[in-house]
């Protein structure tokens, strides 16, 4: 399995009140696999999206990331796994402004320091045109449309090569038509190896995920086709 | 991340907001112009005065006559007329292991006269060690010699003002000019010093043996001189030879122990710490408010890092989750706020020696730009940026990347 939670809990106390962020999930994704997490807004599929992406941690349980134990990791480590085995896609694409698109791609590698200067405006290129903006590569953002943005952002997603890539309602700042091109490419990049985790509200853009994993108060309520239990 | 890569996009972000920049970096800027113009003019001045006190002679020692104590009446300074040439050339042949040469000096003054030109002047009677002592040499001619100074010979040697008032056109040289009358044979004319610290043309003068002057020009049988003037091998032995010199001087005078000094000793270590001592504190004063003006600048780059956080917040959201650690995050801020301190301490260098220069040609100033101060403004530009960055950097590298990313 690449991704396994186990007994997941995440708590926030505001004075008196306890709330459960999340309350005891566990769930599974193995490689290759395409998911769309749902749910209504305070469901916790944001909070789950954060601890997968090791920008949180939970308050008690398990999380292992192809194979390596996370959950309770300090900062600078979580920013290493960060870097080497997740890509992220937000909403609003959080791409550097006034920075041209290959910028914007290499900028990932720059937390590493395998690459010279030479091999990463190279890799940073081949993702460009592996998302289809092989013409786009000093365009800065806003010189490019919303779906092509978002393709700059995969495109730096892609750049350290990782195993999964999180998605943040990665079609909610976009057209139908530009939703329509960036889900290709997520299902193409998925037949390529990638392993997929994508947060939506929208049914069309889940249906376009392998399955899809409901939450509703913390918990997760369904995880058809994999049968993973729900507590 | 590389420090070279961090620089670089330290250097981009700076470049982003150019005009914000530049204003940020104005404290800094006007400070280390300051420094730099201060200590260059500053250091200029004191070389300056240094070299015109050189000038007077190296290491020097002057005696002077002093009060003369009869019956308990003190007669004024200069009073005593027991200081004589002879005190001199026992100093020169008692002392040598300190001393290198010795002059006396017997002033008189009066109109010199040659053809349809005349110039007042003073006439200086010295020995052959002169030139030694003042560390002066002869343009053209020769000096007097010994012969001259025992027969007290009517032979004389100007300075350059004095030839070109009385010899506009001709050689001076081997001509005679005429003082109160008397014919004088000049030998040659001294080299051109220029004015001393204290202002006074040093070239406007006529040299003679003192014997000479003492019995032609000053009709005395009397033995005294005004000065002597004692030239040290070394500066650091001032207070050994002051101590040794005074020591001779009494026991030649025949002073005893209840008995007041006859004499004043007077060396240049004494003007020299006057004017060192001035120039320090002007120094003080100046780098005081230079300091001051750093001290501004580097809050100035402390607000604007702050706000440059503030504003790049999401930015530092995504770099966090792409793989920022948060050290990562505390470097690029502190390199960004030393870029932006030490991009305004060359331009303060460059202002700076700008401006001295500027106020030298001006002002006929000497200046003087040592590497040092340009490396210490240079050097001290970026440790304000360090220093001052360092509390925005740590804010910005202990935020959390979720509120980062959903910060609006």
């Amino acid at each position: 399995m690449l991704i396994t939670l186990q007994n997941l809990f995440k708590t926030y106390r505001m004075g008196d009140n306890v709330v459960h962020a999340l309350d005891d999930v566990s769930l599974t994704i193995a490689a290759g696999d395409f998911v769309a997490i749902m749910g209504a807004s305070g469901s916790g599929k944001s909070t789950l999206l954060n601890i997968l992406g090791c920008l949180d941690t939970p308050t008690a349980g398990t999380y292992l990331l192809d194979g390596v134990q996370v959950s309770n990791m300090s900062r600078a480590k979580l920013a290493r796994i960060r870097n080497q085995k997740l890509g992220f896609v937000f909403q609003n694409f959080n791409l550097l402004a006034r920075t041209s698109a290959l910028e914007n791609v290499e900028l990932p590698t720059f937390y590493n320091g395998y690459m010279s200067g030479s091999q990463r405006r190279k890799r940073a290129a081949e993702m460009l045109d592996r998302v289809g903006l092989g013409n786009r590569h000093e365009h800065t953002p806003a010189q490019l449309s919303g779906g092509q943005q978002q393709r700059v952002a995969i495109a730096r997603a892609l750049m350290n090569n990782p195993p999964v890539i999180l998605a943040d309602e990665p079609t909610g700042n976009l057209d139908t038509r530009s939703s329509a091109e960036i889900m290709e490419l997520f299902a193409r990049l998925n037949q390529e190896g990638i392993t997929i985790v994508m947060v939506t509200h929208e049914e069309d853009i889940a249906a376009c995920a392998k399955r899809k994993v409901m939450m509703r108060d913390g918990q997760v309520v369904g995880a058809p086709q994999t049968g993973n239990p729900a507590p | 991340m590389n420090l070279w890569m961090i620089l670089k996009v330290a250097l981009r972000a700076i470049a982003r907001n150019k005009t914000r920049s530049l204003l940020t970096a104005l404290g800094i800027i006007v400070g280390i112009a300051a420094v730099i113009a201060v200590v260059a003019i500053g250091q200029g001045a004191s070389t300056m005065m240094m070299s015109q006190i050189n000038s007077m002679g190296n290491n020097l020692i002057m005696v002077f006559p002093g009060s003369r104590n009869q019956g308990g009446v003190h007669s004024g300074s200069g009073g005593s007329q027991t200081l004589s040439a002879e005190d001199g050339e026992a100093v020169a042949r008692d002392l040598q292991h300190l001393v290198r040469a010795v002059t006396p000096i017997v002033r008189s003054g009066g109109q010199a006269i040659y053809q349809e030109n005349n110039w007042s002047t003073q006439i200086q009677g010295v020995s052959l060690d002169f030139l030694e002592v003042r560390n002066w040499e002869m343009e053209s001619g020769t000096f007097f010699t010994a012969a001259d100074q025992r027969a007290g010979s009517r032979v004389c040697v100007i300075g350059h003002t004095v030839a070109d008032n009385l010899f506009p056109y001709d050689d001076p040289t081997g001509k005679s000019l005429r003082i109160r009358n008397m014919p004088f044979k000049v030998l040659g004319v001294l080299t051109s010093k220029g004015s001393n610290s204290m202002g006074s043309d040093q070239d406007d003068t006529i040299i003679a043996p003192y014997t000479t002057v003492r019995r032609v020009l000053q009709n005395s049988v009397f033995n005294n001189v005004n000065m002597l003037l004692i030239s040290l091998y070394s500066l650091d032995d001032i207070p050994a030879a002051k101590t040794e010199i005074a020591s001779l001087l009494r026991q030649r005078h025949k002073l005893n122990a209840r008995t007041d000094d006859d004499f004043n000793l007077l060396d240049m270590t004494e003007i020299t710490n006057t004017i060192g001592s001035i120039t320090k504190l002007m120094s003080i004063l100046l780098t005081a408010v230079a300091s001051i003006s750093l001290l501004v600048g580097g809050i100035g780059i402390m607000n604007i890092m702050l706000v440059s956080v503030t504003e790049r917040t999401r930015e530092i959201g995504l770099r966090m989750a792409i793989g920022a650690t948060p050290s990562d995050i505390l470097l690029q801020f502190i390199t960004e706020a030393m870029a932006l301190s030490t991009v305004g301490g060359l331009i303060g260098v460059a202002i700076g020696v700008a401006g001295a220069q500027t106020v030298g040609k001006l002002q006929q100033w000497p200046i003087l730009i040592t590497e040092s101060s340009v490396i210490v403004a240079f050097l001290f530009s970026a440790a304000i940026g360090v220093f001052f960055g360092f509390y925005p950097a740590l804010r910005a590298s202990r935020l959390n990347p979720i509120d980062c990313l959903r910060y609006e």
